[in-house]
């Protein structure tokens, strides 16, 4: 009776150093942790970060100003203002382009619902998402901020382009001729 | 009283003195235990072995708001919460700090009601707004050196 309630001093040493023994184990393994700024881990294909707007090959912008990005945005965190394309100045292969685009990475909460809203597939989030300010206004970033570059044998956006060659108000999806 | 007034301006004195004690001041910056919402999850994350914030002097969360110099605002604040972490903010020791981890502490993110404020730099002054929803641990840690380099660069005439 009395041994039940006290196991004995011997078998409790045991006890003891069997567990130390497990945690003696793991001075051994190698350390999980990421050492973060010189050591980045990177993230999964399909992670959410900050939106860059996509262009063609030849340059082209590929937003079309629809707003159907900041129709679908449940945090109302893009603005888009739309202007109209001309054959003189022309940015986008739609009718329209995207003369302000706004997103105010602040109140964005990267569901990627403007990348399944866009009928362009203009905007992308991609795999940034080093995002940190000393106010409020400097996260908002402007077209500027979010477009990509020209890629090489690309043309800057405004073109001047042939008059006729755009006729589509929501262009086709693959690169424009 | 300014530590200038009473030193004079020592040049180099004080420059070396203001470099050393903000060196010291963003190596062991202790953040308090005070998570809201699901951005304390990420916080927590952050903490713990795989990113371990013992790297950046942020050895443990402190329980007390008077041990603690930085608050880490994470998650949403309701009105109600509102006054209670105007009031933990106070009880802070100076110097003291705020990062405002995420959307909704932020700028009330997706939550544009009545029910929560819109955005904690309405009752505490915020030093750094971490984007993300929520952010990652190393989101969080890229706020943690934003506020460092801040720190880093606050002069001893701002001392009080």
């Amino acid at each position: 009776m009395s041994e039940q309630k006290n196991p004995g001093l011997l078998r409790q040493g045991f006890a003891i150093v069997e567990g130390l023994f497990t945690t003696f184990k793991h001075v051994f393994e190698e350390p999980v942790t990421v050492q973060y700024p010189e050591e980045v881990k990177p993230v999964a294909e399909r992670f959410k970060g900050r939106h860059e707007l996509k262009r063609y090959d030849n340059g082209m912008e590929k937003c079309i100003g629809c707003s159907l990005c900041a129709a679908a945005c449940p945090a109302d965190a893009i603005w888009v203002e739309a202007a109209e394309n001309s054959d003189e100045e022309r940015y986008s292969p739609g009718e329209r382009y995207a003369k302000t685009y706004e997103i105010n990475m602040l109140r964005c909460i990267f569901c990627g619902y403007c990348e399944d809203a866009c009928p362009t597939e203009a905007i992308v989030l991609e795999h940034e998402y080093e995002l940190s300010f000393y106010d409020r206004r400097s996260a908002i970033y402007t077209k500027d901020q979010l477009i990509v570059p020209v890629p090489p044998g690309g043309q800057d956006t405004p073109q001047q382009v042939e008059p006729g060659s755009y006729d589509r108000a929501i262009p086709d999806m693959e690169n424009p001729k | 009283m300014g530590v200038t007034q009473r030193l004079g301006e020592m040049g180099i004195v004080t420059t070396t003195l203001e470099q050393a004690v903000n060196w010291g001041r963003t190596r062991a910056m202790w953040p308090m235990l005070f998570g809201l919402a699901c951005c304390a999850i990420e916080m927590m994350a952050t903490q713990a072995a795989h990113h371990d914030a013992s790297r950046f002097g942020m050895e443990l969360m402190r329980a007390s708001p008077r041990q603690s110099d930085l608050m880490i605002v994470a998650g949403r604040v309701s009105r109600k919460m509102a006054p209670v972490l105007r009031r933990l903010y106070d009880q802070m020791p100076d110097p003291k700090w705020v990062i405002s981890m995420g959307d909704c502490a932020s700028c009330g993110g997706v939550f544009n009601n009545y029910a929560i404020l819109q955005g904690v730099d309405e009752i505490v002054p915020v030093d750094v707004y971490v984007a993300g929803c929520p952010p990652r641990p190393e989101q969080l840690f890229h706020g943690i050196m934003t506020l460092q380099e801040k720190v880093m660069e606050s002069k001893i005439k701002d001392w009080a």
